[in-house]
């Protein structure tokens, strides 16, 4: 039996992919809502619900940039000066706000202000940063004997604009969604608001980036079934369960806010997300780099692949349990006075 | 220097990566620091080793940070400023990078959250498992890190196909090429050097301010005994490391020595000011025959002189030839620092020697100058090639404009001194106040079982 080493690498960095969007995601999310705290004992707690793990979440993007690198290194090297001033403004900024964990903590009066602002601002900026680069990618990537041979500006565009304001939205609403499952009283009472605002940014913003993606390359387009001036059902059907997918997560997120549930408005923007990344995901494929290099054009050597698939075979279950684990350690709620009990 | 877009992303290369190795020379050896400090209060029960626990995992925790963010950048930054070396590279050490990310980097940062966070989630025998674990990422990374770059350095076990394209024909070669473990060696012992260095300097700050504080004595005596025993190893793996550099890479080993002509019995030239458009060295001066002695290991040796290699494949002199020089000197010192230690020690009256103690403050960054020296010397050195002998360094370079890449260049060197100042400050601020220092009013909230609220109240930890 041969394994199909390629898919299975393109599936394994999905994943990945997708395991950072929605973990980063929430405490991305959490910086993206500092601003609206009510006092910095507020954010306080709100940092401290993703202290414990946000060092974890992160190290699935280096797995992208290094999983990318080692199985699908022509992808590496096409995409990224593609996506040159993105790349750079999210790395600067994650800088920023990753520091801030602890600077927050040990800077004085004046310090920890600009500490705050440095959190928000980053985790800010690191979001839309991601959604140009993702925006970017989308809309596909000027390619010459394998080498990138667009504009320095390509990546910016009305489209990928569209797509870093639906994932800032996005990204609130897991930060909401996770603090209200995270906290209590008042700061609870806060994060529902967040959650129904961004919940309403999410499902317009989700509309409207699904049907600019169809516009964006007619590739896309067929892939769902749009033949031009109707949608061809047989092509769309089996699409379907992707915005069903995202309805049902819509409406979970809304029940659970409305009947004041702890978990489920968090589980709904899991749900939201999972469909959106889908969605995306179905139509580029088998492209990884749109509309210029599939993913089997881009893999690196059969026997790199098949080493990478030996040690990840082992390690990545091993990654995904003690991940769990920990996460499972700092369960439950955090307060005010955690930490002196 | 003609700063064109190739000029630029090596400087931003070079300047990110001088900064990033920074942190992880210094953490690999905190945390091994500081799993030591634990299993002791866990066998001994002595509350001096958790004290000096409680205390150097916040600064533990400041560095790391720094190193976790800087490191992120370079998994990218070697696709968006060089991706025709990625292409060529990865199908013989893309592995080794993955396997970095998969065997360390997850390690480190899921048990860092237990580590700093966990005291009263879980019981202290899980908590210093850990801070082991977190131990052992720090090693696990330095070898997968060391082992891609001794590759690049001087590459087996690979096949160069029709196309130009490389394959990885014997991974075991790949991975433990020739100069790997010596070079590991040399890098760990590095960063082992650099921490002790760190704690023996703090803890003597500490006893020149107040002779009677025991914690930092024991943490003074500990570091000691570190770098007494770990600067003399390095001398030696250092010299090890070069005798592979005369074999695997001659022209490296000629410019570090600034020897010009190929000759019998070279000298050492103790300084140098070398000259690569005249191809010689304006001014040295030197002791006959060491040169060969020390490279070669035996005085009459022939040692080939950078006559012998084409123009364009000499690598810059002077930067090299006094990279090599700091570190070298800096690591003599280490010695000195470590004998003198020792014998005080021995002797006694460790906290009221106050001549030492000033010299241990003056020797703490003496780990970081000579790791950066000591990198300058392995990667400048090595020029024109990124891969030694396959790939040149110009040849590697991104399709990227010369404008992207200097405002990139500008924002790094911008956001490394504001977070490299705000860093260093905060932690320079922890050393003042020592291991014993009341709790300072918490800043806020700590987050739940956090050591370091732990180590603000009054509480002790379990």
């Amino acid at each position: 039996m041969t394994l199909d080493l390629p898919l299975i690498w393109a599936a394994i960095l999905a994943i990945a992919v997708l395991l950072y969007v929605m973990l980063d995601g929430f405490d991305l999310g959490i910086g993206i809502l500092f601003p609206f705290a009510g006092s910095p004992a507020e954010r306080d707690v709100m940092m401290n619900t993703v202290a414990p793990v946000w060092d974890g979440n992160e190290t699935w993007l280096v797995l992208g940039g290094g999983g990318l690198f080692a199985a699908f290194p022509f992808a590496y090297a096409a995409l990224l000066p593609a996506l040159y001033i993105p790349i750079l403004a999210m790395l600067l900024a994650l800088i920023l706000r990753g520091v801030a964990f602890e600077f927050r903590a040990r800077a004085r009066a004046g310090g920890k202000a600009f500490w705050t602002a440095a959190f928000a601002a980053g985790s800010l900026v690191a979001t839309l940063a991601q959604g140009l680069v993702l925006g970017g990618f989308i809309q596909g990537v000027t390619l010459r004997d394998g080498r990138f041979a667009g504009d320095v500006l390509d990546w910016l565009s009305p489209y990928s604009l569209l797509v870093a304001a639906g994932l800032v939205a996005g990204y609130a609403l897991l930060g909401a969604g996770w603090l209200v499952w995270r906290t209590e009283g008042e700061l609870q009472g806060r994060a529902r608001r967040w959650a129904w605002i961004a919940l309403g940014a999410v499902a317009v913003l989700l509309a409207a980036v699904s049907f600019a993606t169809l516009l964006v390359h007619p590739e896309v387009a067929a892939h769902w079934g749009w033949v031009g001036d109707g949608f061809d059902i047989a092509r769309l059907a089996p699409m379907s369960p992707i915005p069903l997918l995202a309805g049902v997560g819509l409406a979970v997120a809304a029940a659970g806010l409305a009947r004041r549930s702890h978990g489920w408005p968090f589980a709904g923007a899991l749900m939201v997300f999972l469909s959106g990344y889908l969605g995306l995901a179905a139509g580029f494929f088998p492209y990884i780099v749109p509309y210029a290099l599939t993913f089997r054009q881009a893999a690196n050597a059969d026997n790199a692949l098949a080493l990478l698939l030996v040690g990840g075979g082992v390690l990545l279950p091993a990654i995904v349990g003690y991940s769990a684990w920990v996460y499972w350690v700092f369960r439950g709620k955090v307060g005010a006075d955690a930490g002196y009990h | 220097m003609h700063l064109d877009a190739l000029m630029l992303s090596r400087l931003q290369f070079a300047f990110t990566i001088a900064f990033h190795i920074v942190f992880p020379s210094f953490t690999i050896g905190l945390a091994s620091f500081l799993a030591v400090l634990e299993g002791l209060w866990l066998a001994t029960r002595n509350a001096a080793f958790r004290t000096l626990y409680l205390y150097w995992v916040k600064i533990f925790a400041i560095s790391f940070g720094m190193g976790v963010v800087t490191g992120v950048v370079m998994s990218y930054e070697i696709g968006t400023n060089w991706s025709v070396y990625s292409a060529v590279a990865a199908p013989v050490i893309g592995p080794l990078l993955a396997f970095e990310v998969l065997t360390a980097f997850f390690l480190e940062s899921s048990f860092l959250g237990v580590m700093l966070f966990g005291w009263r989630k879980v019981g202290p025998r899980l908590h210093f498992a850990a801070s082991l674990l977190v131990a052992a990422g720090t090693l696990i990374s330095a070898f997968w890190i060391v082992s891609a770059n001794s590759w690049m350095q001087a590459p087996t076990g690979y096949v160069r196909l029709a196309s130009g394209a490389l394959r990885a024909a014997d991974w075991g070669q790949v991975i433990f090429s020739p100069t790997f473990p010596v070079r590991l060696a040399h890098m760990v012992l590095a960063a082992f050097l650099t921490t002790s260095l760190v704690v023996g300097a703090a803890s003597a700050w500490r006893l020149l301010k107040d002779p009677e504080e025991e914690e930092s004595c024991l943490a003074l005596k500990m570091a000691i005994g570190m770098f007494a025993i770990v600067a003399p190893l390095q001398l030696l793996a250092g010299d090890m490391s070069g005798k592979q550099v005369l074999r695997y890479q001659p022209a490296k080993l000629a410019t570090i020595e600034a020897f010009w002509d190929t000759q019998a019995g070279q000298a050492f030239h103790v300084v140098a000011w070398p000259d690569r458009a005249a191809a010689a060295n304006r001014f040295e001066l030197s002791i006959p025959r060491l040169g060969s002695l020390i490279t070669a290991g035996d005085a009459r040796a022939e040692v080939k002189g950078l006559k012998a290699f084409a123009p364009e494949d000499r690598p810059p002199v002077g930067v090299v030839f006094w990279a090599f020089r700091v570190m070298v000197g800096l690591g003599l010192a280490m010695i000195g620092l470590g004998l003198w230690g020792g014998f005080i020690c021995w002797r006694g009256g460790l906290a009221h020697a106050r001549g030492f103690l000033w010299a241990a403050v003056a020797m703490g960054p003496a780990g970081f100058v000579a790791v950066i020296a000591g990198w300058i010397v392995a990667e400048v050195g090595r020029q024109p090639w990124v891969i030694y002998g396959l790939l040149r360094t110009a040849d590697a370079v991104s399709p990227v404009t010369k404008g992207e890449v200097s405002a990139s260049l500008v924002a790094f060197m911008a956001v490394y001194a504001l977070i490299f100042g705000a860093g260093a400050l905060f932690i320079l601020r922890l050393i003042d106040l020592g291991p014993t220092a009341p709790p300072v009013p918490a800043a806020g909230a700590r987050p739940p079982g956090n050591a370091l609220a732990a180590a603000d109240g009054a509480e002790a930890p379990p």
